[in-house]
């Protein structure tokens, strides 16, 4: 008879991997995905794929030289690629991108000791590198192109806007909220749609994967003080404007949830969503930048040791003085 | 009805379905059974019978040594064929009878003898209950006497008896209550008069609904006062003391206490049932029933199965396909322990043995870096922080991970089921508790 094996217990285990988790995040960023492909057009479909093939090139490369064990396998780098285009304006040239996604897997993650060490979320650190770069390039919008229409097959041709958040620093609150809903509006590649992103989200909530604990403290603090910090007076704010405008449903859903950079426990998500909001609302009003939801989350993942410090929850049965 | 539960938690399949309708049967005698002294937490104890001794069934080989140990009696009769260190179900070589039984079935005389126990003290009644080398059923088998004898000065006011069999695949309890009804309840009275307790809570999981409306409907024929059974969510461990506890009473056991702390005795219903055997008929604790089961098992079943029967022959009476087989569990998936030997013995803790087959089984022990998900926090019914312990164990802060309360851990196994990295947690945890108490024990000598 053959050897049994033996191990610690338990002897089951629930199925779900790291890989499966990132699989569901790309199934639930697809909608988006194809809204911003529909409304950008093919510079869109080639940022996607910049971004993507550079992060996992770099992650493989990086590993290969070290001899690391690779993880491309695990599907985060392709995450990483996704999101850092979803957060690009359309116009970004090919170059740029890709010098933004060799920073989000080089220098973000890897060099902190990849998956589950970085402390930033690489795809923000990547996208706040070539802001401060590039910042003609990361501020330059175009507005939707119609789809298949030259606009919409060119890859560098676009009709300039402002985008939404860019009225709205100088009061002109002009853009309808349909539009904003359903994404026919200016802004980064995959930020636009809020109900592609919304759809997604609900299937990752639906998988269990992302839980109300950022994402509503954090949406909501943002309208309730967009609300109260109105232009003219108290309570005379756009708080629905301001949640649907820019990428805040974006960074919401997908990338203040994200597991590695976020708390660990409950509470320290709650707080860690209430202060991205401040600090988008900060940044929205008072900052130079129209828009704040890259570097909220970004100062808030500093603070994420913090939070989990503070927030070691009572333990079952003991007792506190 | 809202079924009652505690927070976190998780749902394994339960996979009782493969036994949980197959009667309680005998196994036919092994041609040998190796009885360890050691079947119960506490000191082994001391073998008082030597090789070429004639023992009938129920004689006691093994004495107590101490307050926190129990005898251990003849599973048969037969002829000791060897005293001596024998592979025991923990991995260890320990000292154990071994017995050839024969053909006669004599068992010590008062066998089976009916005793009227209403008049009998209190004290009458555990000492019965210790000779009879009654331990915790359940698998943990803690000396059911030393449950029963809280201090003075801890005030005892319910009984708790744990029915909830939330281990996937476990069915030994739920047939037990199923076929011995009525003795159940005489235990449960038994233990109430033991502790001196008006109440008496029956945690009993939903999925064995059909057994608490019998425990229901029987309790009113016999018209008992302070017995009640109660349905609870089907959660995985909704059957470890403290979580059964806190969905039964509402009370929180303090951290590092006992339950008797928060004035309740748990004892598992098997337990209960092995009490009112000893108590009523004098019969002593010599078998158990044991749910053999998964799914390279021809025939998975209840057996009833002398204490020392070798694994192989349990194995072949329930029709084992051992080429299949990659892993063979003694107890549930979650916190049971796997064999490398098939002679080891079926012992009193032994409540279940569970076979995987190669393609089930767990067998790449890789893991990649934890992801801070977060699961592993959401889900400890002890409200820990398993990833903070596997980070700290791995690295050898051993220390660190008794300040962040690691003998809170009742090892439960949940963390490690959820983690999408497949991290060993509870196997750190593990680690973590071995390297403190060896630390402590260098410490003081």
């Amino acid at each position: 008879m053959k050897k049994l094996i033996v191990s610690s217990a338990p002897h089951i285990h629930c199925g779900e991997t790291v890989q499966g988790i990132m699989l569901d995040v790309l199934v639930a960023l697809a909608p988006a995905t194809l809204a911003g492909v529909y409304f950008f057009g093919l510079k869109a479909l080639m940022l996607y794929t910049v971004c993507i093939a550079v992060c996992v090139v770099t992650e493989w490369l990086y590993q290969r030289i070290c001899g690391f064990k690779i993880t491309i396998k695990d599907l985060s780098a392709i995450v990483t690629g996704l999101l850092l285009a979803m957060v690009l304006p359309p116009q970004t040239p090919w170059w740029v991108a890709a010098i933004g996604g060799f920073v989000s897997i080089f220098v973000a993650k890897q060099v902190f000791g990849g998956i589950g060490y970085n402390i930033f979320n690489p795809a923000l650190v990547g996208r706040a590198f070539l802001l401060a770069s590039w910042p003609v390039y990361l501020t330059s919008w175009s507005e939707p192109a119609k789809l298949m229409s030259g606009n919409w097959f060119s890859l560098t041709d676009a009709v300039s806007t402002a985008t939404p958040l860019t009225l709205a620093k100088n009061g002109e609150y002009t853009t309808k909220l349909a539009d904003l809903f359903f994404g026919n509006v200016g802004g980064c590649v995959g930020e636009t749609s809020a109900i592609a992103l919304l759809l997604g989200a609900a299937y990752l909530f639906y998988r269990g994967h992302i839980s109300w604990h950022i994402p509503l403290p954090y949406v909501g603090t943002v309208a309730l003080l967009t609300w109260v910090m109105g232009e003219n007076g108290v309570f005379t704010g756009h708080p629905l404007f301001h949640v649907l405008a820019g990428g805040l449903i974006l960074g919401a859903f997908f990338m203040a949830t994200d597991m590695v950079t976020s708390p660990v426990t409950g509470r320290g998500k709650v707080i860690f969503g209430i202060g991205a909001g401040i600090l988008v609302v900060l940044i929205r009003k008072f900052g130079g930048y129209p828009e704040g939801v890259c570097y909220s989350i970004l100062l808030m993942n500093a603070a994420v040791p913090l939070i989990d410090r503070l927030c070691i929850a009572r333990r079952f049965g003991e007792v506190r003085a | 009805m809202s079924l009652r539960s505690f927070p976190g938690g998780i749902h394994p399949d339960d996979m009782k379905h493969l036994s949980r309708n197959r009667k309680i049967e005998p196994v036919p005698m092994p041609e040998k059974l190796i009885i360890p002294m050691s079947q119960h937490i506490g000191a082994p104890a001391k073998c008082i019978v030597k090789k070429g001794d004639r023992v009938r069934r129920g004689q006691k080989i093994g004495e107590a040594e101490g307050f926190v140990s129990v005898p251990v009696h003849a599973s048969a009769s037969g002829e000791v064929t060897a005293v001596g260190e024998a592979m025991h179900p923990f991995g260890k070589m320990l000292m154990s009878v071994t017995i050839k039984p024969d053909e006669s079935g004599d068992t010590v005389e008062g066998w089976g003898v009916e005793r009227p126990w209403e008049e009998l003290s209190r004290d009458e009644l555990k000492t019965l209950v210790r000779e009879a080398g009654i331990v915790g059923l359940g698998g943990a088998t803690f000396p059911t006497h030393v449950k029963l004898s809280p201090p003075p000065d801890k005030h005892i006011n319910t009984l708790v008896i744990n029915a909830a069999e939330c281990e996937p695949y476990l069915t030994s309890d739920y047939r037990l209550m199923m076929e011995k009804t009525h003795e159940l309840l005489s235990g449960i009275r038994i233990l109430k008069k033991i502790l001196d307790v008006e109440e008496c809570r029956i945690g009993i999981e939903s999925n064995k609904k059909d057994c608490f409306e019998i425990l229901e409907k029987e309790i009113q024929a016999q018209g008992l006062a302070g017995i009640t059974p109660i349905l609870l969510e089907v959660k995985y461990p909704q059957g470890a003391e403290i979580q059964l506890i806190y969905a039964l009473t509402g009370r929180e056991v303090p951290s590092g206490k006992l339950p008797m702390d928060a004035g309740v005795v748990v004892q598992n219903a098997g337990t209960a049932i092995a009490v009112s055997e000893a108590v009523e008929r004098n019969i002593p604790l010599t078998e158990r029933v044991v749910t053999v089961t998964g799914s390279t098992v021809g025939t998975p079943g209840n057996y009833l199965v002398p204490f020392g029967t070798p694994l192989k022959h349990l194995l072949d009476v329930a029709r084992a396909d051992l080429e299949k087989t990659g892993k063979i569990i003694f107890g549930g998936p979650m916190m049971g322990m796997a064999q490398a030997f098939l002679d080891v013995p079926v012992i009193k803790g032994t409540s279940g043995v569970l076979l995987q087959a190669l393609d089930e089984t767990i067998k790449d022990s890789t893991y990649s870096s934890c992801l801070r998900c977060g699961k592993c926090v959401e889900i400890c019914p002890m409200w820990l922080m398993p990833t903070r312990f596997g980070s700290l164990s791995r690295t050898g802060r051993f220390q660190e991970c008794e300040e962040a309360g690691l003998f809170d851990c009742k090892e439960c196994g949940s963390c490690t089921f959820v983690c999408p990295s497949h991290i060993p947690l509870t196997h750190f945890i593990k680690l973590a508790k071995f390297r403190v108490l060896e630390e402590k024990r260098r410490q003081k000598s």
